[in-house]
Order: structure tokens, then C-alpha cells, then sequence
């Protein structure tokens, strides 16, 4: 029973993992970049849940539609502010660029909301259900979680394949020139990435902070990194393996951490993802892409 | 001056400027000019630099992107800080710190090696998130690593400090997530400055020797580089593991200068790896001297800031950005272009200038 006990808040902490990475994937398939800023638009969402729940007592669905909106509002200044401009610069510049939004993303959440953490309260109230006499409890938390990351998770792999802006994004995506004489507005389809990405971070982050409390400026960062591992495990690029490399890696390190050492569990995630690219250099669902002469 | 080539007079003239720096440093800092403050960070900035031009031997040289030079520092960090902890008061001074030097830069360059071997068959971004995760493993392992000593010998564990069962009389050497405490503090200004300036002269003369150009060829065309019939894996190999071993260099220095030496995020983790990668880009890729100015620049920047209290951070992210957007974005170019504020504008006005004295 404690296997799958762990097994579960595994998946629990991997479909938020999965979430997040979500924003990274679809970003990097179709503006190319790192967007290292991503784990600090989770740590804004989380904030202005816990700032409309505990300080303006709104319901919790009501507070997290407006981090959902604010979210993806700041998702497309940043875009368009530092991004854009960027857009024909080398990788570099922009993954620099994109840092700089990080450092000035967490120090703006340190000037207004300070240094110290807040405790977050969850915004699943369900206590969840016993099964097996009581031996396996599943947390109302994980349960939500997992349901959220699933349904997201689909519906947004419905929308990128069979809505008109969906295969804009597919197509930007496959060459960004063939999209603009296709008469695709380029502009307009990396903003919308930029925005889906950013409000999906909001909810990631509600969901995070219900399952792990302890709310800081820096608590999006290390999320945000182990979400971009994920991202790479499952394939960069590819939604479905936006999840399958969440779910993985948050299973791996639970169970990790109960079996194996709590300290090394971060050594040892990050250990399975070079084994795995080293057997399978572009993640589990990825393209092969050929290198032409 | 005229007969040297253009890259001997580039190494001179840095070294030159970095000596420069150093005495007026060091005079300010006899007469009391300098805050303890900024003296306290002129160690610190000699080891940013040299791990910055390690980075950018790796960036611009040979082209891949490591976000993992921290776990290098790291390695070099630790393991000279171990051996001077351990041969404390059994070896003297001077040969010991001398050996823990050798023995850092060995096991940087011998990690650097071995990371190198599977990492540089990926490319691009995968083989920038294969370094970081190499960073960070490097990092939690020497969280979750216990060594202690006593008269029986060395002993070894990855569970806790109770686990050693060591003898009344041991000492704990790496305590966990503490690090250790009491290395000797042996580098100091010169002894950095020194350093650096060897560290400039190997990597000046690497990128111009044979293996340098190859290294360049294969950076700039692999394929092409392939035909002629360069052994691709080992000057890649070479590159990576000279540039680990500077990291590793960057970290003795850095442990020898404070009292507990602990693995954190911000000092040897991503956030490491990613402050160096930023003094590399705004230094210029494939400029060495420029990695040094932007570490000494930008590690001061935020400490001449202090008056502005809370507010230094933000300004430094923005000035970040602004820095980023000024030299890359496409259309601010071409309006520097137009208006005649290109970079080589303004050096070509210097030296018209110089030129007329």
C-alpha cells in the first residue's frame, strides 16, 4: 500500500510538473527559445491566488480565474516587450534575455510581497477519499491534480490540432516563413502560445502551492527546471510528451525519495534524464530531426 | 608592438589593463580607500572571471552551451578544500596550497573529461540540459556526502553525520549539507590576479594553437571539418576538458577564500552557471577579456547599487535587458546603424584620436 500511495503523489507532482512544462514545450516549438522566465510566471500566479484567497476571501475557482487572466496578461508583455524584438537574434541572446525576465520577475515578487514565505492554503478543500480500509488515502489534492493536468492536457491537444489557431500553431511551428506566405500572422500565433503557456502556469502554480505550501519569490525556479527536464525527457516540442515526461519524472523522484535518499533525489531524476537522452538523444516523443549539408 | 600579431597585442593589452586594475585595487585597498565590502569581493570577482573565461572557451570556442561550469567550480572547490583541510599543519603552507591547486584543477578537468564523453554527442539545446543536470547532480551529491577522519583512517558515507562512526578523537572533514568549515583562507588578491592572467595567457595561446583552429573549424562547420579529416571527438574533448579544468581553477580559488565552503543553489548551482553565462554574453562570445570586464563589471555593479537597497536587483534585471535588447535586437541594430552608433563607430573614433597624438 505505501508502493502506491507514493505512486500517486508521484503523479500528482508530475502532472503539475507536466503542466508547467506544457508552457515550456509549446514555447520552444514554436519560438525556439528557452523561456527560463516560465517557473516565475508560476510563482506570479501562485501569488495572486494567495493574495485573492487569503486577503480578499474570494473563492478559490474566482481567485484562480484571475491569476488565470493576469497570468496570461503578463505572459504577453513579456513576449512582447523583451521577446519580440529579439525574434531573428541568436539562441542566446534571447535565453539571456530570458533570464534577465527571471531575475526581474522574482524581484519584483520580493519588493511587493517581501522575502518571507507565506503559507498558502490549499485550494482543494475535498479531504479525499480512504480506500482498502483506510490504508491507502488518497489526498482530494492529487485527486484534483491529476483530473486538472489530464483535461488540460487533452483539451489542449484538441485545440492544436483541430482548431483554425491550433494548426497556426502547428504551422509556425514546422517553418515560420511557409507559415507567413500561408498567410498565417506569425506575431499573433507566438503571442497566443505565449499566452495558453502563461495561464496554464497560473493554474500549475494554485496547484503546486496546494500540495507544497511554503510560497517564496524563488519557489517557481527549481519547478521550473525540473518542468523543463521534463519537457526534454518526454521530447521538446511534443504536448503528449509534455506529460509523459511530467508524469515520469515526478514518479521518479517520489519514489526516490522514499526508497532511496531524499537528499540524492534530485541527483537521481536528473541522472534517469541523461540516461535517457544518451540512449534517445531528443527525449522519449521526439522528431528525429535530419541535419541537411 | 607593430610585428607582434593582433591577438598577442589583445593579450598583452588585457593583462595590462588587468594589472592596471590590481594596483589601483590594491592601493585603495592599503589606504583604506576600498569598503569592506568591495574588498571583501575582489577574490570573489578574480574566480567569476576565471570561470567565465573558462565558459566562454567552451561558448565561443567551441560552441556548445554549457549552463554547468558551477558543478566544475564545485568539484575544483571541494576537492583542494578537502586536501588542505585534511594535510592541515602536516604539510606547510605554501606546497600544500600548491598541491590542493593541482590536485582541484586535476579533478575539474578529470570530471570535465568524463562528463564530456557522453555529453558531446548531443548538441544544442539537449547538450545545454544534459550540463545543467550534470551541475546539479555534482551539486546534491556533495549535499548528501559525509567524510570524517580519525586514527583508523577515512571514513565514508551518504546517509548522516552519526552513520560515520568515527572515533571520539575524528574529525568530520565534509559535514553534509554544511560543507566544510575551517578551510585555510590562502588566496588572496595577487594570488587570484595571478592566476587569472595564467589562466588568460593558456587560453589566448590554446584558441591559436593547432587545436585551437581546429577546435574553430569544427565549431564553425562540423561536417566540413569531418572531411578534411579532423578527429572531431578529440579536440571537442580537449576543449571541454582545458575549459572545466579553468572552472575547476575559479573554485580553488573561491574555497580558499572563506571559512565554510557549502554546496548551495546560488553559489555553485544553475544560478552560478547562469550569472556566468550572463558575464559571458554581454563580455562578448569568444571574447576572453570582455568575460573579465563583464564579471568585474556586473559583479560590482549590484554592490555600487547597495544605496538603492531592495531596489538594486530590479534595476540590475532591467539594465540586463536593456543591455541584451541595445546589442542584439535586429531593429535597434539598424537604427544604430543609421544614426552611427555602431560599436565600431565608436572604437574607430578612439582610435582615429590615438592616432592623431
Amino acid at each position: 500500500m505505501g508502493f502506491l500511495t507514493y505512486l500517486i503523489n508521484g503523479m500528482s507532482l508530475g502532472s503539475v510538473y507536466a503542466l508547467i512544462a506544457l508552457g515550456y514545450t509549446m514555447v520552444y516549438g514554436i519560438a525556439k527559445m528557452l523561456n527560463f522566465a516560465h517557473g516565475d510566471v508560476i510563482m506570479i500566479g501562485a501569488y495572486l491566488v494567495f493574495m485573492c484567497m487569503s486577503n480578499a476571501g474570494m473563492p478559490a475557482i474566482v481567485s484562480i480565474g484571475i491569476a488565470i487572466v493576469c497570468c496570461t496578461a503578463i505572459g504577453i508583455i513579456i513576449e512582447k516587450i523583451a521577446y519580440k524584438p529579439l525574434r531573428r537574434a541568436t539562441n542566446l541572446a534571447v535565453l539571456i534575455t530570458a533570464i534577465g525576465v527571471s531575475y526581474f520577475l522574482q524581484n519584483m515578487a520580493l519588493l511587493i510581497f517581501g522575502s518571507n514565505p507565506v503559507s498558502f492554503t490549499s485550494v482543494v478543500k475535498w479531504q479525499g477519499i480512504e480506500l482498502a480500509d483506510g490504508q491507502l488515502k488518497i489526498t482530494g489534492n492529487a485527486i484534483v491534480t491529476i483530473v486538472t493536468c489530464l483535461v488540460i492536457m487533452f483539451a489542449l491537444m484538441w485545440f492544436v490540432k483541430n482548431t483554425k489557431p491550433g494548426q497556426a500553431m502547428r504551422a509556425v511551428s514546422e517553418d515560420k516563413d511557409a507559415a507567413v506566405l500561408m498567410g498565417i500572422n506569425v506575431n499573433a500565433t507566438i503571442s497566443l502560445t505565449f499566452a495558453i503557456g502563461s495561464g496554464l502556469a497560473a493554474i500549475a502554480g494554485a496547484l503546486l502551492c496546494s500540495a507544497y505550501p511554503s510560497l517564496n519569490p524563488y519557489t517557481g525556479s527549481m519547478p521550473g527546471i525540473k518542468a523543463f527536464t521534463a519537457a526534454v525527457f518526454g521530447g521538446i516540442g511534443s504536448i503528449p510528451g509534455a506529460l509523459i515526461g511530467g508524469l515520469l519524472l515526478g514518479v521518479i523522484e517520489i519514489l526516490a525519495k522514499a526508497y532511496i535518499s531524499s537528499q540524492l533525489a534530485d541527483a537521481i531524476v536528473f541522472a534517469v534524464l541523461i540516461i535517457v537522452l544518451l540512449v534517445k538523444p531528443t527525449g522519449i516523443l521526439g522528431k528525429q530531426i535530419k541535419e541537411k549539408v | 608592438m607593430k610585428n607582434l600579431n593582433k591577438s598577442t597585442q589583445k593579450l598583452i593589452s588585457t593583462i595590462a589593463v588587468i594589472f592596471v586594475l590590481y594596483l589601483a585595487m590594491s592601493i585603495m585597498q592599503a589606504t583604506g580607500n576600498l569598503s569592506s565590502l568591495m574588498s571583501g569581493l575582489l577574490v570573489p570577482v578574480c574566480a567569476y572571471s576565471l570561470v567565465a573565461v573558462a565558459l566562454n572557451l567552451c561558448v565561443g570556442y567551441l560552441g556548445e552551451l554549457s549552463l554547468g561550469h558551477a558543478g566544475f567550480m564545485c568539484i575544483g572547490a571541494f576537492t583542494s578544500a578537502l586536501f588542505s583541510k585534511t594535510f592541515q599543519g602536516i604539510i606547510p603552507d605554501v606546497p600544500r596550497f600548491i598541491l590542493a591547486l593541482l590536485l582541484g584543477t586535476f579533478f575539474a578537468a578529470l570530471f570535465g573529461f568524463l562528463i564530456a564523453i557522453p555529453v558531446l554527442r548531443l548538441s544544442g539545446d539537449y547538450l545545454a540540459i544534459v550540463t545543467l543536470a550534470f551541475g546539479e547532480i555534482i551539486k546534491n551529491v556533495i549535499n548528501a556526502i559525509y567524510v570524517g577522519v580519525d586514527s583508523k583512517g577515512l571514513h565514508f558515507t551518504l546517509k548522516d553525520m552519526m552513520s560515520l562512526g568515527l572515533e571520539p578523537g575524528g574529525t568530520i572533514l565534509i559535514n553534509g549539507p554544511q560543507g566544510i568549515t575551517g578551510t585555510p583562507r590562502q588566496s588572496n588578491f595577487t594570488l587570484a590576479v595571478l592566476l587569472l592572467i595564467i589562466a588568460l595567457i593558456v587560453t589566448f595561446n590554446f584558441v591559436n594553437s593547432r587545436t585551437g583552429r581546429a577546435v574553430k573549424a569544427i565549431r564553425d562547420n562540423q561536417i566540413a571539418a569531418e572531411t578534411v579529416g579532423l578527429p572531431i571527438t578529440k579536440y571537442k574533448l580537449t576543449a571541454f576538458t582545458i575549459s572545466a579544468a579553468i572552472a575547476g581553477v575559479g573554485g580553488v580559488i573561491y574555497a580558499h577564500n572563506i571559512n565554510s565552503l557549502t554546496a548551495t543553489t546560488n553559489n555553485f548551482g544553475y544560478n552560478m552557471s547562469i550569472m556566468i553565462l550572463v558575464y559571458v554574453v554581454l563580455g562578448g562570445i569568444g571574447n576572453f577579456s570582455g568575460s573579465v570586464v563583464a564579471a568585474v563589471v556586473l559583479t560590482m555593479l549590484p554592490e555600487l547599487l547597495r544605496g538603492l537597497s531592495n531596489y538594486r536587483m530590479l534595476i540590475y534585471s532591467i539594465v540586463l535587458i536593456g543591455l541584451m535588447l541595445f546589442n542584439w535586437a535586429p531593429s535597434i541594430l539598424r537604427f544604430r546603424e543609421e544614426h552611427g552608433i555602431t560599436s565600431q563607430a565608436i572604437l574607430g573614433k578612439l582610435k582615429k584620436k590615438k592616432e592623431v597624438q
